[in-house]
């Protein structure tokens, strides 16, 4: 039992957040180690730190016991070091052959001329350690989801001819686009593979983690709060410590009480977006908070951008007050009262370099005006100088440009623009709170909830267990694109941080 | 099945271009006019074959008037003219082709390390390359009296001139380059996803180079074609060709975002076009008209090619 790989008093910052704190972990030879934890525990910030991608701030990197620096993901496979992405790294438009060996040294090129024959030989030999039976001369484009991540693992295992001595093999969630059979294929490979290398893989399904790993290592709020070896695992002991500081004070726990409207504001029937989610169906009342949570890629926000209008293809039923909604835009679905928060702010909710005022006048601002299409800048002034008071933002002066804000503000301002308008109905909030310090946070709750007891009908899409405990009326927990529990009256009866974990992962 | 129609939609489309001419004129499928044809997509077709490089690596070369013309004038004054006393001999053919590969590589070094787009650099480079044109440019109209050079338009073998020839050597010649070399390959992986290639440790700037370098030296050797067929060295020599190469290269499925094509693709592009331009002529479309239905065409046909890159959230600029 010689240790293979360990990484020892890991920190690693982003700003103000902290994604990594004095974390350590160590790989014995020839074991696959499970790696779970919920979205932002620091999981996949610990992947991109051993495979190079990322440096860290302080800490020891060591192989095989020495200690080493991993500055690119080149550094890393020459260190034998190698990351299974999911199907990102691969060019469609080459070859199988071609991205088997586009990050090694040896092209099989003479002159700048591609020796054919010599890359189909060793093509070949790499997909037969994976049973992969394709032409290695298949361009990716042509291949299945599955048949793509076999290459991505070749693609990887192809150190073993470059580099002398142990491997470490990174899979960072290579069962999400993968079918059951592909998932056992995949499982056959990486219990060959121990021979020669030690293995971590990442995955938000407790299952699969259970099945393959003989170590568990849990992380929450950026460090490890446990390592756990296969014989003693304690499934339960695993949520509970997946939950981490994501739990509700229940004594300090004031209840919301929801007045609610009797037509429903939304009612989705069996809304099915190709890939992405399948089946959705619920309703939304006027006041009613409805949370939906699930880890990442499990479909929440593909809903919400489904109802706002910009999904490509969709199927199945969406009711706006009891009428057919046929939106084919987030214009469409501005005009009839629907708004959309979203959760990439500075991309898509906010307009930089332009003030307060002018992005919360953008979208609604003619609603105030003269009429005929002439904006009201006096009267919008006014109303904007409202909204900045109400919701306590905090800017010198509405004129003020919105970079300048901090992240609660900038928030609550693109919160603004959607309050603006005379006519909305149904606001939708994709991760409201990403990036917001907690006092941040807990304004903007405050404001949220006061617009549900206006009558808004609000969707929430959660980043954290407590926000929908306190928040939501009723919870719709997601996984894998499909409803997996669906908890009403919240606000009386709280379910438990854990069985939320359960039917997420 | 579908996606095999779409590569071939530029085919079909130039088949039926060509069969409904033919149908419709009594001259279009004649020996002369089809020669015509050749003839006239020669020069366009050498300036694609470079320019598919480029595109494939989604950038983009605006220069090739100014290159074209700038390589015109220096060889009508370095081989035997009616203005100038230097003879270099054929020696001004490499001499022009250098010319042209310094200036391409130049702007491609402009664009990666003053991190500059290639639009722009290469929009300054038209300017600059019009520029020294002009400057080089004796005063009078040099008459170009090498003939070995005049003959290359002028003698014709099976009814085709050794323009012709020429540009199909050149073009053998790029899709073996595309298909089996490292730069080939790599352009269009660059095109598509230039992030991962970086993150493999591909030295992507010296494709980068490669590329403009070699756009340049096609653009080059159209002005010696060029030279070649008007016999003379001329500072507007190279104007309109920068439209007909881009869009046939678009035409033909190299698009604009790269990733996409190859010279195969554009060289169909090149004869879509330029069989249109014929076709029309022949049946007699008003030449005002004739430019208005190219441009027509040439949306209906990308627009067509581009389908099913449609999304609802992808911005177009």
């Amino acid at each position: 039992m010689t240790t293979a790989f360990s990484l020892e008093g890991i920190s690693k910052r982003f700003g103000e957040v902290t994604a990594l704190d004095n974390v350590s972990l160590s790989l014995v030879e020839g074991e696959v180690l499970g790696l779970i934890g919920q979205n932002g525990s620091g999981k996949s910030t610990i992947m991109k730190v051993m495979a190079g991608l990322h440096r860290p701030d302080s800490g020891l990197i060591k192989v095989g016991g020495r200690v080493v620096q991993l500055r690119s993901p080149l550094e890393a496979a020459s260190a034998g070091i190698g990351m299974v992405h999911q199907e990102q790294s691969l060019i469609t438009s080459l070859t199988v052959a071609e991205n088997l060996f586009l990050d090694k040294p040896a092209t099989s090129t003479r002159m700048g001329v591609y020796k054919w024959g010599d890359l189909r030989d060793r093509a070949k030999h790499q997909l037969d350690k994976v049973e992969l039976d394709i032409d290695p001369f298949t361009p990716v484009s042509e291949l299945s989801f599955g048949q793509r991540q076999m290459v991505e693992l070749a693609k990887v295992l192809s150190l073993e001819e470059l580099v002398q001595g142990h491997l470490v093999i990174l899979f960072d969630e290579p069962t999400a686009v993968l079918n059951p059979p592909e998932i056992d294929a995949l499982f056959s490979q990486i219990r060959r593979i121990k021979h020669r290398s030690s293995v971590v893989f990442v995955s938000h399904r407790m299952d699969e983690i259970l099945t393959i790993s003989d170590r568990v290592y849990v992380m929450s709020d950026g460090r490890n709060v446990a390592t756990r070896d296969k014989a003693n695992v304690n499934v339960d002991e695993l949520y509970e410590l997946m939950v981490g500081k994501q739990r509700v004070n229940r004594q300090d726990r004031k209840p919301r009480e929801a007045h609610l409207g009797d037509q429903p504001a939304l009612t989705l029937k069996n809304v099915t977006v190709p890939g992405e989610i399948e089946g959705i169906s619920l309703t939304l009342a006027p006041g009613e908070i409805l949370g939906l949570i699930g880890v990442q890629g499990s479909g929440a926000e593909t809903i919400l951008r489904t109802i706002f209008g910009m999904a490509d293809e969709w199927t199945g039923n969406i009711e706006y007050f009891g009428k057919p909604l046929t939106i084919d835009s987030p214009a469409e679905a501005v005009h009839k009262g629907i708004g959309y928060l979203p959760a990439e702010r500075k991309t898509e909710g906010m307009i930089r370099n332009t003030s307060v005022s002018e992005n919360v006048a953008i979208t609604y601002g003619w609603q105030h005006g003269r009429g005929g299409g002439m904006i009201s800048r006096a009267k919008e002034r006014g109303l904007i100088e409202g909204w900045v008071k109400k919701l306590a933002i905090k800017t010198p002066s509405i004129s003020h440009r919105i970079d300048n804000l901090s992240g609660g503000n900038q928030q609550k301002v693109v919160l603004s623009k959607w309050l603006f308008g005379k006519t909305l109905k149904v606001l939708m909030l994709d991760h409201p709170t990403r990036g917001l310090d907690p006092g941040a946070r807990s304004d903007l709750f405050a404001v949220i909830r006061e617009l549900a007891d206006q009558g808004l009908a609000i969707l929430l899409v959660a980043d954290t267990l407590d926000e929908v405990l306190n928040m939501a009326d009723s919870i719709i927990v997601m996984k894998d694109g499909r409803v997996s529990a669906r908890i009403e009256g919240v606000q009386a009866a709280p379910p438990s941080e854990e069985e939320l974990v359960k039917a997420m992962v | 099945m579908s996606k095999r129609l779409q590569s071939l939609g530029p085919l079909l489309a130039l088949l039926v271009l060509v069969l409904l001419f033919s149908a419709f004129t009594a001259n279009f499928a004649s020996l002369p006019n089809l020669a015509a044809v050749l003839e006239a997509a020669a020069i366009p077709a050498i300036v694609a074959v470079g320019l598919t490089f480029v595109l494939m690596q989604a950038s983009i070369d605006l220069s090739v008037e100014g290159v074209a013309s700038l390589a015109n004038v220096l060889l009508s004054i370095t081989v035997a003219n009616s203005v100038t006393a230097t003879d270099i001999g054929l020696w001004a053919i490499p001499l022009v082709i250098g010319v042209g590969l310094v200036i391409g590589a130049t702007s491609a070094l402009v664009s990666i390390y003053v991190r500059m787009p290639s639009l722009i650099v290469t929009l300054g480079m038209w300017l600059t390359t019009v520029g020294f044109a002009a400057l080089l440019f004796p005063g009078r109209l040099p008459q170009i009296l090498e003939t070995r050079i005049t003959s290359l338009a002028i003698d014709k073998h099976f009814g085709l001139s050794s323009v012709v020839y020429l540009t199909l050597l050149l073009i053998v010649v790029a899709v073996l380059v595309e298909k089996h070399t490292r730069f080939g390959r790599m352009s269009r992986a660059i095109g598509e996803n230039e992030p991962v290639l970086i993150m493999s440790g591909i030295r992507v700037n010296r494709h980068k180079v490669a590329a403009f370098a070699l756009a340049g030296g096609c653009y080059a050797l159209a002005g010696i074609l060029l030279g070649a067929r008007i016999g003379v060295g001329n500072t507007q020599s190279g104007v309109g060709l920068l439209f007909p190469s881009i869009a046939a290269c678009v035409l033909g499925g190299t698009l604009l975002s790269g990733g996409h094509g190859g010279v195969r693709q554009s060289m169909i592009g090149v004869l879509i076009l330029i069989t249109l331009r014929n076709g029309l002529i022949q049946i007699g479309v008003d030449p005002l008209l004739q430019s208005a239905l190219e441009g027509a065409v040439i949306i209906v046909a990308v627009a067509g090619s581009t389908w099913h890159l449609r999304r609802k959230i992808r911005v177009i600029k």
